[in-house]
Order: C-alpha cells, then structure tokens, then sequence
C-alpha cells in the first residue's frame, strides 16, 4: 500500500496529464468547444461592462 | 533569468493579441485559433486576441441553459496545470506582465511592499472568487431563459475591462452611447488594481485572479518546478527576502503562491535552487520523508 501511494505521488502529474487530454478530448465531442467559440468571436457585453 | 523572462512575456502577449485588424477595424478575429485557449488571463473580447479566456470559456459551458459541466475545461486545467503549474502567471499572462511593468514605477521605496496587510489570509480570496463568480453564478444566478451570465467577467475582471471595455470603447462609438454603471465600476476595480500594482507586487495575482487559483493547485506537483539543494543551503534566508509573493522558498519552494519568477534563485549564493522540468525527485517508499529532495513537504494545495 505505501508503495502504491508512493507511486501514485510520483506519477500523479503524468495521470493528470493524460486524464486531461481524455476529459478535452470527451469536451469536444460534446460540443463544448463550440459554445464558447459562439461566444469568443461576439463582443462579450458582460466583459465590456454593458448590461 | 529576469530579461528573459521579460521578453517571453512581451512576445507572448503581442502573439495572443496580435491580431492588427482588429485594432484598426474595432472588430474581433473570428477565425478557427478562437477554440483554442491561451492559458493566461486574456479577454476574448480584446480586438487583438487571437484564442479564448479560460475562465471565460469555463464560465460560457457552466452558463449554458442546461447547467452542464465542462469536461474540456476542466481537463484543459488539469494538462496545464499538471505541465505548467504556475508558470503561465509568471510568464505568459498579459495581465501579470502589465502589473510588472507598473511596479517598476519609481515610488518611493517606503511606500512600496511586497503583500497587503492581512495577506496571510487575503490570499486565500481568490479561491472564493474562483468558487462563486466563476462556478457557482453562471451555474445558478440563471435569467429567465435558464443561462447564467459570465460573473467573474461581469463583475470583476480587470483584464476584460482593460483589454476589451476600453479598447472597444475607444473604437466603437456606438458602444460607447450604452455603457453606464457598470463599466463604471469596473473601471473602478481596474483603476484600483492598477493603482495599487505601482505599490505592491502583482495584487491581482496574490488574492483576485481565479485562474491563478487554479494554477496553484498543481504548483507543488507540476512538471516545472523548482528543486532546493539542501545540503548546499546555508539558511541564509536571501531567497526568501528576494520572493515577490512573499514565500519562505526555503521551506516551500513549490508553494501555491509560487509564479516560476526566479529570483529567488539569482539571489541565492550557492546556488541551491534550481528548475526542474520532469517528475520530482522523491526517494523511495521506504526512505521517503515529509522533506523531500526538494524540501517540499506538502502535497496539499492551501
């Protein structure tokens, strides 16, 4: 067990690398990309401060 | 380390916001690179900005009327993060680089200071911006359509106000006819953080920036980090009165607050500290003690 933990710590930023590309990857097929696309290439009202 | 540092900064924020016509037109770049995010603090409604704001894009899917969560960004996080830790603060955000840049204005020295009063604690704020304008408002401070308006972006974001409100205000009268209050009191914040950069050394980073509270949740086990010799160390304590954000870089060089600025690492005299880029040196299970090669105890993030 102490072993695994040990691991775990040392290898931790190689598994959040590869389960970050996998959550982008799953991201993108669920559209998300493009919902803030949509909103990228519109003037943000809120973030210029009307409304 | 320091003028190089500089330069990635300027050369990084004139890539990211690079985009001429914009700026000539008063228009914004609508090509394919706006899916992509820069992984700094950068407005998508700045005419030069060529990708999109991560917390803007965070706060778009967490505001839809669905209420969904967004894979993408959140493993958008987790690579940057887990590669990059804090590095992004100190070397590719405009905002931090603008704050940097009012720093150097000459001030007297007795006004000048490294934290806030109350920075024990302050620090911590950003945390609770991250958790309430930036999740938990464009989740369910919804309108009468069920979508949540961008909050953080909204109510806060001096990078938005400066690098979108203003810019677009100069060049698109129209705009100007419709803004009012709150412009006004985001240009208020603006003013003040810029004010307040020429006193103490990046305020926004320190306790505002949500995106920095992100970061630094994988600062003590990211790919870039720092490696502290301590066998070489002589305790003198000269990296620690070097540190900007006010970090004891003898006990926590990888700490959260920690931006990657390396002056620490010019000041020491024998050269104890340096970066390492790769996984951190722990000793085996056996022999594995809170210290560390590096001295980083924590695997925690506050």
């Amino acid at each position: 067990m102490r072993k695994f933990l040990w691991v775990c710590r040392k290898y931790l930023p190689v598994l959040l690398v590869i389960a970050g590309i996998g959550l982008m990857i799953l991201g993108s097929r669920l559209g998300e990309v493009i919902v803030f696309y949509r909103k990228a290439v519109m003037i943000c009202l809120e973030c210029i401060g009307v409304g | 380390m320091k003028h190089i540092r500089t330069w990635i900064q300027v050369i990084w924020t004139a890539l990211t916001n690079g985009y001429v016509f914009g700026y000539l037109k008063g228009t914004l770049y609508r090509g394919k690179w706006k899916k992509l995010c820069v992984p700094g603090l950068n407005c998508y409604s700045c005419p030069g900005a060529v990708g999109s704001c991560p917390i803007g894009a965070l706060q778009s899917v967490l505001g839809k009327h669905n209420r969904s969560i967004s894979w993408y960004m959140i493993g958008f996080f987790l690579l940057v993060g887990s590669i990059f830790g804090r590095f992004v603060c100190g070397f590719l955000c405009p905002f931090g680089l603008i704050q940097e840049g009012l720093h150097k204005v000459p001030i007297l020295k007795r006004f000048k200071r490294k934290n806030l009063p109350g920075h024990r604690w302050l620090k911590y704020l950003k945390y609770g911006i991250l958790i309430v304008f930036v999740i938990l408002l464009p989740l369910y401070a919804v309108d009468q359509f069920g979508g949540g308006a961008p909050a953080f972006c909204k109510w806060l974001c001096p990078s938005g106000t400066l690098m979108g409100g203003w810019i677009q205000s100069i060049r698109q009268p129209q705009l100007r006819r419709v803004l009012g209050g709150l412009f006004a009191w985001k240009s208020i914040v603006l003013i003040g953080l810029l004010l307040l950069s020429m006193f103490v050394y990046r305020p926004f980073c320190k306790y505002l920036c949500p995106l920095g509270a992100v970061y630094s949740v994988f600062n003590p086990i990211a790919f870039y980090h720092m490696e502290l010799q301590r066998e070489a160390c002589i305790s003198c304590g000269k990296c620690t009165r070097s540190c900007p954000m006010g970090i004891a870089v003898m006990e926590h060089p990888n700490d959260p607050e920690c931006i990657r600025c390396g002056k620490c690492i010019g000041s020491c005299p024998e050269q104890c500290l340096k970066i390492h880029f790769g996984l951190h040196k722990n000793k085996g299970p056996e022999r594995e003690n809170l210290g560390g090669a590096d001295g980083d105890g924590r695997t925690g993030c506050l």
